[in-house]
């Protein structure tokens, strides 16, 4: 019995050994040659070059709060990129419905709203990441007026910029319109909208 | 709204045209006969065998069967900590992490082996890619294999004539992997590449952000982990959000396709199951149940999901679906997915045993968040994890035409097997195991301060967070209300002694549940037998499944997300 069980034990050591070069380190390490060579931007993070400096990634949002650039959503960790994660806060929690409405009270009072009107609820909230890179029309629009005062620019060529850049569902059906913070921001510092 | 109902249908059409195409080529992989890979993969697979010193033409009893699966355990079990433990001295660790704490090595090394992947560690601040890939990844396959495996295993029980085997468990694992895991791994991690999930071993790169802060971005070789992880029910993600992440969930077509590799295995081994025992609408029979059952999950949680939350309304938060948004309840979700594909995600990730994660189902509403909870708790059969779903539905098969046959006072038949008293206990002992394990260990935890320290979140909530980490540990999912603090010794090792019990005290009665089976006599189906595979067992099927769940666990579902819904509604707030 215990000779037998000890031959188990050899051949399960084994097995594991095996595992663990195949499965492990062969298919990661050829995998990431592979996908090197063929989508080599994509595999190392969509990071986007401006006069020879990383300014960040397409996925991965960042922080925006002067008044000339587009703002993104709330973000538990400050967006930091290396420590993803969300408010995990329950819908009955108080602390929830502060925090909502006082970033709510702020986002009427940046963009001269009234104190009643109706904020949309992605720029309010934060996603489990706290790297959402993109916002809903809705969200990009209400904030059309205060980036074209900030750039002293016509606010109907900032508004046809913004809805430029929102980019359309997938395949036509998968996942919802957004628009790229960040994409968007950039494009403005680019003078593309005069 | 309307195109994300047809997104919804369309990606479950597409795992019906997988799981259809993908079942005889299972069948023929697990029967050891020939497919269109075997000219590549056979001499890989017996190099394989000569490395590990297995007689491939070696038969095993269940309980050389079960051995086989304990030693297996064991041994990668004590690996994977020894490689979180001693990472700091191990190569391609370029962020210079030190080795990872003792009672969170515990606590991944058993959720990473038994297929639960609960994550307690936060990935980019923690793991090497060394850690990941060998630590890691190797149990993605490995513990999705051993599943099969055992699907396998009483697959043949219930199909053989009187033979006292169930085949050998390290040929299953190998080829489990070699010609179903690997290969559709391999196109999976390209899609996924293609769209932009990272995958490289460089440190992590620093951006200089347009208002000037430094931002350091995480990466590292996540595409080929992401393909298994989705693929083999893992779930364990390489960063702390897990599918949420940018960078292993890009964009709305990668969700989709995430939750197309979710369960394109379970339901084509309901499939092979048909195909097996000569009548693929024993199969179907058994396809419907999961999808009838998983399909009322996404349906509710949706609708849940997308009505939003009242308390945000009332503060003049607008989560209307217009055409300029999707609204909802969006808090911990991203703006690409919506709430509808979120909650697709959610009840398919925990319908499955993935536990993947694509947004925050702690922050969903009450009832949105029941969906995943109550799919946990109904013992993820619907469809179930890459075989676990399989083995759990036929348990609950032997346990429907019981009822049956008490019902119009025959002995009951499963298959042309006559069900006795001990296929009975062990169908009970399954689910009752499975009940303990969650209620005592959540009471165990709402008593002592250890335990009470956990949730993030007051009052309902807070219980719901604890019943839930429970739920998924014993199911070995690994979603969780995330807010819990698990990361403590308390719960690190309390999730890890779940984890544990909630797969191996399920795999014992299964697979002497499959040796006793086997070894009976074909009794040829006459007038008097029930059918299987028609719509009245399916109805019956579900039937049990709902009632079994609900009289377990509805009243601590009742002090959990029911309560917080009736408060919520009421403006009550915590």
């Amino acid at each position: 019995m215990f000779k037998s069980l000890s031959r188990e034990l050899a051949q399960a050591i084994r097995l594991t050994l095996v595992f663990a070069v195949v499965t492990g380190l062969v298919y990661g390490v050829a995998m990431t040659g592979l996908i090197q060579v063929i989508f080599h931007d994509k595999a190392n993070g969509s990071l986007i070059v401006k006069n020879g400096q990383v300014v960040g990634s397409t996925l991965i949002g960042q922080q925006f709060s002067a008044d000339k650039y587009f703002q993104g959503r709330y973000s538990a960790n400050g967006y930091a990129a290396d420590n993803s994660y969300g408010s995990n806060l329950g819908p009955s929690n108080q602390t929830l419905i502060d925090r909502v409405a006082s970033s709510a009270r702020t986002t009427r009072q940046v963009n001269g709203m009234g104190p009643n009107d109706q904020v949309p609820v992605d720029i309010v909230t934060g996603d489990f990441s706290g790297l959402d890179p993109n916002i809903t029309e809705a969200s990009v629009l209400l904030q059309v007026h205060r980036v074209a005062q900030a750039r002293n620019l016509d606010e109907a060529k900032v508004r046809a910029l913004a809805e430029k850049y929102v980019h359309g569902r997938m395949l036509w059906i998968f996942g919802e319109q957004y628009v790229n913070v960040l994409e968007l921001n950039l494009a403005l510092d680019n003078g593309e909208a005069g | 709204m309307v195109l994300d109902i047809i997104g919804v249908v369309v990606t479950f059409l597409a795992v019906a045209v997988g799981a259809w195409f993908l079942a005889p080529y299972l069948v023929k992989v697990f029967q050891g006969q020939r497919v269109f890979l075997s000219p590549v993969l056979r001499p890989i697979e017996r190099g394989t065998y000569r490395l590990m010193g297995v007689d491939e033409t070696k038969e095993q009893t269940w309980i050389g069967y079960g051995v086989s699966v304990l030693m297996v355990t064991i041994a990668s079990l004590i690996f994977t900590y020894l490689v979180l433990r001693l990472q700091d001295k191990l190569p391609l660790n370029p962020m210079g992490f030190g080795p990872v704490p003792a009672d969170l090595a515990f606590n991944t090394a058993v959720s990473f082996t038994t297929n639960t992947n609960w994550q307690n560690y936060t990935g980019e601040q923690t793991m090497s890619y060394f850690s990941q890939m060998v630590g890691l990844v190797m149990h993605n396959f490995l513990s999705a294999a051993t599943g099969i495996a055992m699907a396998v295993a009483l697959v043949r029980g219930i199909s053989s004539r009187q033979l006292k085997t169930l085949g050998n468990f390290y040929v299953d694992v190998t080829r489990a992997t070699l010609y179903v895991l690997l290969p559709i791994a391999f196109v999976a991690a390209l899609v996924l590449a293609s769209q932009g999930a990272v995958q490289t071993l460089a440190s992590y790169p620093v951006a200089h952000t347009l208002e000037g802060a430094a931002q350091t971005i995480a990466v590292g070789p996540f595409a080929s982990q992401e393909a298994i992880k989705d693929l083999g029910n893992n779930g364990g993600g390489p960063f702390n959000a897990n599918s949420a992440h940018p960078f292993e969930n890009p964009n709305g077509f990668t969700n989709q396709f995430e939750i197309f590799l979710e369960i394109l295995i379970p339901f084509a081994l309901a499939l092979m199951f048909g195909r097996w025992v000569g009548n693929i609408k024993q199969g179907i029979a058994i396809a419907a149940t999961m999808a009838i059952v998983l399909f009322a999950g996404v349906g509710i949680a949706a609708w849940a999901e997308q009505s939003g939350n009242p308390a945000l309304t009332n503060i003049g938060v607008s989560q209307a679906n217009t055409a300029t948004q999707a609204g909802g309840n969006m808090e911990g979700k991203s703006v690409v997915f919506g709430p509808i594909y979120s909650a697709q995600f959610a009840a398919t990730t925990t319908g499955t045993s993935t536990g993947s994660v694509d947004s925050s189902h702690d922050s969903f509403t009450p009832i949105g968040g029941m969906v995943p909870l109550v799919l946990m708790q109904l013992g993820e059969v619907t469809p179930g994890g890459v075989g676990a779903g399989l083995y759990g539905m036929l348990v609950f098969a032997v346990l429907a035409v019981f009822i049956a046959g008490l019902m119009v006072g025959r002995t009951p038949e499963y298959l042309g097997k006559k069900i006795e008293s001990r296929e009975v206990r062990l169908a009970s002992l399954v689910i009752l195991t499975s009940a303990f394990n969650i209620l005592v260990w959540t009471a165990i935890s709402v008593l002592v301060p250890a335990g009470l320290k956990g949730p993030l979140n007051p009052g309902a909530h807070g219980f719901t967070e604890i019943l839930y980490a429970f739920s998924s540990t014993n199911g070995n999912n690994g979603s969780a209300f995330a807010g819990l603090t698990g990361n403590t010794v308390y719960y690190n090792t309390a999730l890890g002694i779940a984890m544990w019990t909630g797969r191996y005290f399920f795999y014992i009665p299964i697979l002497a549940l499959a040796g006793a089976l086997a070894g009976k006599k074909m009794v040829p189906a006459g007038p008097g037998t029930f059918r299987t595979d028609t719509p009245l067992f399916v109805g019956l099927l579900i039937g049990v499944i709902i009632i079994v769940g609900a009289l377990t666990f509805f009243p601590a579902l009742a002090l959990g997300p029911l309560l917080e819904q009736f408060q919520l509604a009421a403006g009550h707030l915590h």
